[in-house]
């Protein structure tokens, strides 16, 4: 059975694509060389990434007093940070699991990238916890291992032994996920890689994949269990970093709406994230034709929903302080309004809840110009939204006596760079070296009436679609490689053609139980 | 098949020849000379064979191997014999006496393995059983590496190193003898020596200098002078000494900007006296009226309060004398009459039992406070001047006198002794001038200073620590001084040296028991008076200076007030006073005041009291002139007005620096950095003294001094700035210039200042509970009953009851009623904010000191602080009545914003806190730690395990309190790559300093977290105190740092689950409340409300 859509409908693939045209298209990139463009990004990347990593070695070598933190504001931008990628970390797994339980597929064109920045943000999150540390070396105390200091373990009550818990949970969860989703695209490269040297690493990260049903078999259930076991923790992972504040008793943090708030936050930031990137990417990697306008448009209709929830939890949060009558929160929020860091919270505000309204307007969230725009600008709000809550809350406690102004220092400022350099480059290194789409997903979602298929494996060589725009646009070795390239490429078709028909026979398969279930 | 064939290497083998069966048996087929390798044994004979050679190879490859990694070598020398009073690790104590010719008191000082580690009062003694922050710090001064090392000779311009103490002693003697021979005058100039023993050290020399024909004088001069005080006693009584003040007997005291609480004459006294009747539970409550110009300790304590400018204090004095039944009459405010008049009708409703005291150094200002005292009976009751204080001598007059006759070229030699003339005096001394005519200048200081420039001997004198001493400080009273060490570096006590100059050889040790037997008798009561380090009453055999009133009796401190004695000053002295005290006014006056942390500028070297904030300002570090907010608004042309504009314009904190103003007196003209000060007198400016000691630029850097610093000269960049040259002297040392003072800004020149708090009031919040005395009286027994000052906060639960935070607490309880629950009991009324405890904490914990950058962004190590507010008009707490409002009428966003600024004008109302570490029941640190590295002790203790602490300021963050303190760098390291070299700016942290850490408490290490483990060592010390003593620990016996160190008694620590002590029966007071008892902390600090007596 195939997958029939109605005519209305907007079809996920455009460009008239036939399975051989996708394989190349993912394939393009790995098997292609960089441009200009990609080795500048690269390098400023890598620069921001070495003055990050600079930074952190002074952190760790002089100390935490190399920050801008004090007696009373004991943690500032590192946790602020640490929060803003874990919130980006979210958009990946929900993409994957919670979309994939949905059935809405037209994540797959983009669950892919989704979950390698997932993976790359949770990195760059979990270091912040590791660096914050006064005694980075101690680290391993946290973890409830067996030790010589008599029964001695961490305290299950602290939040923050929670979050060790729930973030290396998360990611390894979701790092399983990601690699159990690349495997048959591996083997896909694999298959079509001539070169002995990155063959052979591809087929080690293939895992012997022959493509048999029976393999399709278990990696449609693996998936499921996983999208199973993931879903919950994109809710959990969230909600917990959000006890770090609500357990406690500081005016501002002390809040019960925290976990679902934070949630919607971090949904919110991380699909803002994904748009970002893939902004870039389907340009970059001439990619749009998968990452259509009708993506666009459901990840901005994602964003404007957990926007306006984010703005509900602002005015809640506002209403509670006032409705509670406590003297100590009152002032929190009155604080931040109106205190010394008056500018951050109307960043805050300004940032995410007043422009992704703007999304109301398909004319807006169909523009790529502005969703571009409105994506960088929620994830500066999402920034300053941690910042406020965990800078505003601390700075002005209870007691006025010890009441401090916190002013970031260029440490501050170069491991936060540092660990958006290190972030980028991770991320380009991805989108040259892995299929970036789930080609062998996608394929599935192809409307493939047999029509396109039929056309596109007959008619290549003829059609040179996806070279044109490379002889066009960017520069001349892609053309002078062409003509090596050919026999490799042919090859790789007749083998892709292969992959494809099984696929085909598993996407039947696939599309047979699903009309069981719904039966059932 | 295969077993059947036999295979063979040669026909030796097949045959089975003796040879090869022989050979065979052999390891070596072939021969190998072993024997040519063992020289004279053979292979068989030798026992070592080749597997012993392979296992000794392997061995000394093994061990030259394992030599290589050499494990570091610490050298610790066990005592051969034990000495016969140290144990390691026990503590031994000795009682000593402070004395630098400004505080006073009677101290025991905590060896441990021979070395000073601890100041603490010695209770017993009759004179200044308290201490302050100068005291108690002063042990520090011990080990400061910068200390000279051993004595000095000038050859040239510069000065010789290595000369030992006998050239010293044979070149200053022979030039001594010179300048006596030349007929010139010899003079000794020292601070006030109250010493019968130095005295007769000075007598020694003084007879030596007559033998040798010279003319002898013996000059004293007080930095911080009182001979005001002294000059007016003359006058009046014909005897020119301090009279006892008796602050205990007093129930109405009105001092005219002394302030005798924190610097004025021996405050230690006055505090301990004054804070018996500062009790409301008590008979009786005293009333304090302050008046004053700069907001001092004092006039913080004080429960009505009038700011007035230097000119018009001398009118207020005028003013009370005609309240009280004088003939003067005062030109004040309406506003100050008013207060005026009531104090003047509280005084005469309380005749004999009332005290008027000024600390102006005028002796007319005084002479007419002697009128007042005298008019309300005061004599012989709360003023004693036949129980004669001998602690302040010096001599303004002689000492200018001095001055001019070395001009003159009249002195011949010069020895200088407790004191650094070059810095303290005012610059109409021309002080520079005159040492520079004197030929032989000996110079007995502890370091290379201002005075040392102009000497040609440097015999350095050892610290007091170090030293033996007989003090007279009071008529019939004896002090005593004894070391506690032997002396760091090659110092010599001065009176040893002036013994030796005038030929004697005695040690000063043998003159000062000498002296001592004189009076004491016999050699058990010298040994008994050292060991108690003091010795009332009996027969003076060696008069003090001032001749004695033989028909005294020794008084009792405590005793019944005697009659009142009447002196009856004439009207002429009345009136010759006036005119004396009478000055004009100016626009803009200035006042030098004296600091409670640095106080005279003795220990100007001490980063303690540079670190401890003032108890006023909240400063640290540096001096700076305070103004009145309104007027440096105006000063720079900004609406005063405008609650937004002084809220941003006057606030002061890490990246808002402070102004910096040029103050122009006479001529002289320093810049300085502007500190807005609430309360204090508009139309004022002051600045603290005993700053910008030479050599104090080795504790700052070019980045702390902002666009003060100065490039070219590092000398001058000083902690501070010295003010001394601004004294002004007629017939006093005056300390206010009310004339042709200026304050203009410098554009664009700022200064960073540390502070330790930022922000002044309470915003409404029931942080200081408060009340008055009537309120108090009347609601005796139900104050925690609703409506009451002392109202328990309720909290509604999820059906609208109310309930209290124990009641709705979600917590397991911990056994809090079982064994000892260690606990504190604070009162606020007695406490005034001197900053005892906070440098008390500093040594007995081993506290960092993280010098001034580092308290700038807000990180200062201390475990405990005192919080200091401001009553602000908008928060109306400044009004008496509405003390119990809480929640009170903050209400929208400007009436927030307004409540930030401590906007009372020159009419302030302070309100001091000290806040450590609560010990909560239900701590918040405790749950959010991951690693359980703060925990609970089943004795209410939240202790602290710095071993296990990662540093994720968690607990930090979520302490409602704010006392955790987080090691942000290495703080003794002395290589810090890039940042503060702590070591190298603070001497507590380099080597020598080091000596003295406490070795009961671990030196916290980078990154871990630390705070306030109420001397968790301490406790555990009484603990085995009392199991050996087979008792249960008693109130006595146990103290914190900040407990015993405080002088009021304001903290109070014991067993809260036993009566018997103190804390035990005071948490239950009506007066007793947990701060922010809301949180649902469940602290076991108690806080006693503040009762003021208006």
């Amino acid at each position: 059975m195939h997958v029939v859509e109605a005519e209305i409908r907007e079809p996920l693939i455009l460009g008239e694509k036939s399975y051989n045209d996708i394989t190349e298209d993912v394939c393009a990139p790995i098997e292609g060389k960089a441009n200009a463009l990609w080795y500048f990004v690269f390098g400023l990347a890598g620069l921001l990434a070495l003055w990050g990593v600079g930074n952190i070695l002074y952190t760790v070598g002089v100390g935490i007093g190399v920050w801008g933190l004090n007696k009373t504001v004991g943690w500032a931008w590192d946790i602020t940070n640490f929060v803003w990628w874990v919130g980006i970390g979210h958009a990946g797994t929900l993409i994957s699991a919670v979309l994939l339980l949905f059935r809405q597929r037209w994540r797959m064109a983009i669950n892919r990238s989704a979950e390698a920045m997932t993976i790359f943000a949770v990195m760059m999150a979990a270091l912040f916890p590791g660096i914050h540390m006064g005694r980075i070396w101690q680290a391993y105390w946290v973890l409830p291992l067996p030790n010589q200091f008599g029964s001695l373990w961490p305290n299950f009550n602290s939040p923050l032994l929670w979050d060790v818990f729930a973030i290396s949970t998360y990611f390894s969860v979701s790092l399983v996920f990601w690699y159990i989703g690349l495997v048959p695209d591996f083997a896909t490269v694999r298959d079509r890689m001539v070169k002995p040297l990155p063959k052979k690493i591809y087929s080690i990260l293939a895992f012997g994949w022959s493509g048999n049903a029976k393999h399709w078999n278990r990696f449609e259930e693996v998936s499921l269990v996983l999208a199973g076991l993931a879903t919950p923790l994109v809710f959990s992972v969230h909600s917990i970093v959000s006890m770090d504040f609500a357990t406690s008793v500081i005016p501002g943090w002390h809040t019960t709406i925290f976990p679902p708030y934070f949630v919607a936050g971090a949904v919110f930031s991380g699909f803002a994230m994904v748009l970002t990137l893939m902004l870039v990417m389907r340009k970059v990697l001439r990619l749009e034709d998968y990452l259509t306008l009708k993506h666009i448009e459901y990840m901005n209709i994602i964003v404007m929903l957990t926007g306006s929830m984010v703005g509900v939890a602002y005015l809640t949060e506002l209403f509670v302080a006032w409705y509670a009558g406590v003297e100590y929160e009152g002032y929190a929020f009155m604080n931040r309004a109106t205190g010394p860091y008056w500018w951050a919270y109307w960043s805050m505000m300004t940032c995410n809840v007043i422009s992704p309204q703007l999304m109301w307007f398909k004319k807006i969230r169909r523009n790529l110009v502005i969703t571009f725009i409105l994506s960088v600008i929620v994830n500066i709000g999402m920034w300053f939204e941690r910042f406020v809550i965990i800078v505003t809350s601390l700075h002005r406690d209870f007691l006025t006596s010890s009441w401090t102004q916190f002013h970031p220092t260029y440490v501050d400022m170069g491991v936060f760079l540092g660990t958006i350099g290190l972030f980028f480059v991770l991320f380009l290194l991805y989108s040259r070296t892995f299929p970036v789409l789930a080609l062998n997903e996608v394929k599935t979602i192809l409307r493939a009436t047999g029509e396109y298929g039929v056309k596109g494996s007959s008619s290549h060589g003829h059609d040179d679609h996806h070279a044109e725009p490379v002889v066009e646009e960017t520069a001349a070795p892609v053309v002078e490689e062409a003509p090596v390239e050919a026999p490799a490429a042919e090859e790789a078709a007749e083998e892709s053609t292969e992959t494809e028909e099984e696929s085909n026979d598993e996407t039947s398969e696939e599309g047979d139980n699903e009309e069981n279930k719904e039966q059932e | 098949m295969a077993d059947n064939k036999k295979y063979w290497k040669g026909i030796e083998e097949l045959e089975q020849t003796p040879e090869f069966v022989e050979s065979s048996q052999k390891e070596f087929a072939e021969y190998v000379p072993v024997d040519e390798f063992l020289g004279n044994a053979s292979e068989d004979t030798s026992a070592t064979n080749r597997r012993d050679f392979l296992k000794v190879l392997g061995f000394s490859v093994t061990a030259a191997t394992l030599a290589a990694c050499e494990a570091p070598v610490t050298k610790s020398v066990p005592f051969l014999n034990k000495p016969e009073d140290l144990t390691p690790g026990v503590a031994n104590y000795y009682s000593s006496t402070f004395f630098d010719g400004f505080d006073l008191a009677s101290v025991r000082i905590k060896t441990r393995e021979g070395r000073p580690i601890l100041i603490e009062g010695n209770n017993d003694a009759p004179l200044g059983g308290a201490v302050n922050a100068r005291v108690n710090s002063s042990v520090l001064s011990l080990y400061d590496s910068k200390r000279a090392k051993g004595p000095g000779l000038k050859v040239g311009k510069s000065w010789a190193k290595n000369v030992n103490w006998s050239d010293i002693d044979s070149k200053a003697s022979k030039a001594l003898r010179s300048a006596a021979q030349s007929g010139k005058k010899v003079v000794l100039l020292s601070n006030t020596v109250i010493s019968p023993a130095a005295k007769g050290a000075i007598d020694t020399f003084g007879a030596y200098v007559g033998a040798q024909g010279g003319a002898f004088e013996h000059v004293q001069y007080d930095a911080i002078s009182a001979a005001g005080v002294l000059d007016a006693n003359q006058k009046s009584f014909g005897k020119r000494v301090l009279p006892t003040y008796n602050f205990d007997k007093a129930k109405t005291i009105v001092s005219f900007g002394a302030d005798f609480l924190s610097t004025w004459l021996n405050s230690l006294v006055y505090t301990k006296d004054y804070a018996k009747n500062r009790k409301p539970d008590g008979a009786w409550m005293s009333k304090h009226y302050q008046f004053e110009t700069s907001l001092t300790v004092s006039g913080s304590a004080a429960d009505v309060r009038g700011a007035l400018k230097p000119s018009e204090i001398a009118e207020a004095v005028k003013y009370l004398y005609g309240a009280v039944g004088g003939n003067t009459k005062g030109n004040v405010p309406a506003s100050i009459a008013a207060k005026l008049d009531k104090a003047a009708a509280e005084l005469k409703a309380n005749r004999g039992e009332s005290l008027v005291v000024a600390g102006s150094n005028n002796g007319g200002v005084q002479v007419l406070v002697n009128a007042i005292n005298d008019k309300l009976g005061n004599y012989g009751t709360t003023v004693d001047v036949e129980k004669e204080v001998y602690t302040r001598k010096g001599s303004d007059v002689a000492f200018s006198k001095l001055a001019n006759q070395m001009k003159a070229g009249k002195v011949g030699a010069i020895i200088i002794a407790g004191l650094n003339p070059a810095y303290v005096a005012p610059a109409s001394v021309g002080i520079a001038e005159a040492l520079g005519k004197v030929e032989t200048v000996i110079y007995t200081g502890d370091r290379y200073d201002e005075t040392t420039d102009f000497a040609n001997f440097f015999a350095p004198s050892s610290h007091y620590l170090e030293s033996w001493d007989v003090l007279n400080p009071a008529k019939g009273e004896y002090s005593f001084v004894q070391p506690a060490i032997n002396p760091l570096f090659r110092t010599r006590q001065w009176q040893e040296s002036l013994l030796k100059w005038s030929g004697n050889d005695s040690s000063y040790e043998d003159f000062v028991k000498g002296t001592a037997l004189s009076f004491l008798g016999s050699e058990g009561s010298w040994i008994d008076a050292v060991h108690d380090g003091y010795y009332s009453g009996g027969a003076v055999a060696a008069a003090p200076v001032v001749a004695q009133d033989t028909t005294a009796a020794v008084e009792d401190v405590v005793a019944e007030p005697a009659e009142a004695v009447s002196y009856g000053i004439s009207a002429g002295v009345v009136a010759n006073a006036v005119k004396q005290a009478t000055v004009a006014g100016g626009a803009l006056e200035l006042e030098l005041y004296v600091k409670t942390g640095l106080g005279n500028g003795n220990q100007a070297f001490n980063p303690w009291l540079h670190e401890m904030p003032d108890p006023i300002t909240k400063m640290t570090y540096d001096n700076y002139i305070t103004m009145n907010p309104d007027d440096v608004m105006d000063l720079f042309g900004e609406d005063k007005a405008s609650k937004d504009a002084k809220r941003a314009f006057l606030y002061i904190g890490q990246e808002s620096p402070a102004k910096v103003v040029t103050l122009s007196v006479g001529g002289q003209e320093l810049k300085l950095p502007v500190v807005p000060q609430p309360g204090q007198a508009l139309g004022t400016a002051a600045v603290a003294i005993g700053y910008g000691v030479k050599g104090t630029e080795v504790f700052t850097r070019e980045e702390w001094l902002g666009d003060l610093f100065d490039a070219e000269d590092n000398s001058n960049n000083t902690i501070g700035t010295n003010v001394y040259p601004l004294l002004t002297q007629d017939l006093w040392v005056s300390n206010v210039v009310t004339e042709g003072v200026t304050v203009t800004p410098v554009e664009g020149a700022t200064y960073p200042m540390a502070t330790t708090q930022t922000h002044h009031t309470m915003m409404g919040r029931k942080l200081v509970n408060e009340t008055d005395l009537a309120t108090f009286i009347e609601q005796k027994g139900k104050a925690k009953d609703k409506g009451g000052y002392n109202e328990t906060i309720l909290i509604a639960d999820a059906y609208g009851e109310k309930k209290t935070t124990k009641e709705l607490d979600l917590w397991e309880e911990h056994a809090i009623d079982l064994g000892h629950r260690w606990g504190l009991s604070i009162d606020l009324n007695l406490c005034i904010g001197c900053g005892s405890c906070v440098t008390a904490c500093h040594l007995e914990n081993n506290v960092a000191v993280v010098g001034k950058d580092e308290v700038r962004r807000s990180r200062e190590m201390h475990w405990m602080r005192v919080d200091r507010y401001y009553s602000s008009t908008v928060e109306e707490i400044g009004k008496i009545t509405d003390f119990n409002q809480f929640p009170n009428a903050l209400d929208g966003k400007q009436a927030y914003l307004d409540a930030e600024v401590s906007d009372a004008g020159d009419d302030v109302t302070v309100t001091y806190q000290p806040l450590m570490c609560q010990h909560c029941n239900h701590a918040p640190c405790e749950t959010v730690c991951p690693v359980a590295a703060t925990t609970h002790s089943d004795e209410g203790l939240n202790q602290m395990a710095y071993n296990r602490c990662v540093g994720t300021r968690y607990c930090a963050n979520n302490c409602p309190y704010k006392v955790r303190r987080f090691n942000w760098f290495q703080y003794d390291d002395l290589n810090i790559p890039a940042f503060p070299d702590f070591a190298k700016v603070n001497h507590q942290q380099d080597d020598l300093g080091r000596m003295v850490l406490n070795p009961d408490v671990v030196v916290r290490s980078r990154g871990v977290m630390e705070k306030c483990s109420m001397c968790v060592q301490r406790i555990q010390g009484s603990k085995l105190e009392a199991k050996k003593d087979g008792t249960t620990v008693q109130d006595e016996n146990i103290s914190s740092a900040c407990s015993s160190a405080c002088p009021t008694n304001a903290i109070q620590f014991g067993d809260l689950n036993d009566k018997s002590h103190k804390v035990g029966v005071e948490k239950d007071d009506d007066r007793a409340y947990l701060l922010m008892e809301e949180v649902g902390t469940q602290p076991n600090i108690y806080y006693q409300t503040k009762v003021r007596n208006v």
